[in-house]
């Protein structure tokens, strides 16, 4: 499953606003505790275990998920807009795989 | 004497395949109980203070926003809102969220940073059932605050 991000950062802002994010991944996010219904098998758990959002390189907001986390992970959150730059977020899925995404705004 | 052994088995064998279908099913049961376990409260409780580092958190600071009633469990909305100014002297480090009838009580953990300017986020959970979600604060000057929501699940949606 091609695992598909989509952030939206607002592309202007005053300096000092606090502006909303919203992310959205499409994953499963198996939790390891479903059964195969024709096997009988325990399904393995695969699920984005981490989230980072950083802006300019330092750490705005990070997340560690849990399989309690539904499905295709949306996380909204806040940040204060003190100049323009580039936010980017990074996904991180059991065994290592890591998926990026950025979004840019203009701070004025 | 092995002989009278043999016959005793011969005549009660329908009693003794009775018994290990019946053992079987016990087994089975034991084994389904064990990978639907619920999380209890106890288990939630512990896991918190793990994460607080066995800090007594104090009710407040914390809303956590749920739906009243969650008709679907597979995803439901959670908004959890912390009353902090959000400076570099004074913010909300992390925010730890358990589910106390989850089959397991973690949900998700976050670390928060002054850069934010507020100390709220949001995002979707699976519920197994009818229970309480808890989140907690630990503020960067070592004090933690909590904050509990209970919610109604109809369908719940932690697979099977």
């Amino acid at each position: 499953m091609a695992n598909k991000p989509r952030v939206k950062v607002p592309k202007k802002a005053k300096s000092g606003d606090i502006i909303q994010i919203k992310t959205l991944m499409s994953h499963k996010m198996e939790t390891g505790n479903r059964k195969d219904k024709k096997t009988g098998k325990l399904i393995p758990r695969k699920i984005i275990n981490k989230f980072v959002c950083s802006f300019k390189g330092k750490e705005v907001m990070s997340a560690v998920l849990h399989p309690a986390v539904a499905a295709n992970p949306y996380l909204a959150f806040y940040a204060k807009a003190t100049e323009s730059g580039t936010f980017d977020f990074e996904w991180t899925e059991d065994g290592g795989k890591t998926i990026t995404a950025s979004g840019d705004i203009t701070v004025s | 004497m092995s002989k009278d052994t043999f016959n005793t088995v011969a005549i009660g064998r329908r009693e003794v395949l009775k018994s290990v279908g019946f053992g079987a099913l016990a087994l089975a049961g034991t084994s389904l109980g064990s990978s639907n376990a619920q999380a209890t409260p106890e288990e939630a409780t512990k896991y918190l203070s793990e994460m607080t580092g066995g800090a007594a958190a104090k009710e407040g600071k914390v809303t956590v926003k749920l739906p009243e009633i969650a008709e679907n469990g597979s995803t439901v909305p959670i908004t959890i809102s912390i009353d902090s100014p959000m400076t570099d002297s004074d913010y909300v480090k992390s925010v730890h969220v358990v589910a106390e009838g989850n089959p397991n009580p973690e949900v998700v953990s976050f670390n928060l940073s002054p850069a934010m300017g507020k100390a709220e986020v949001s995002t979707r959970m699976r519920l197994g059932k009818t229970q309480n979600v808890r989140a907690v604060a630990i503020m960067s000057d070592g004090s933690v605050y909590s904050g509990l929501k209970q919610v109604k699940v109809t369908i719940g949606g932690c697979g099977g």
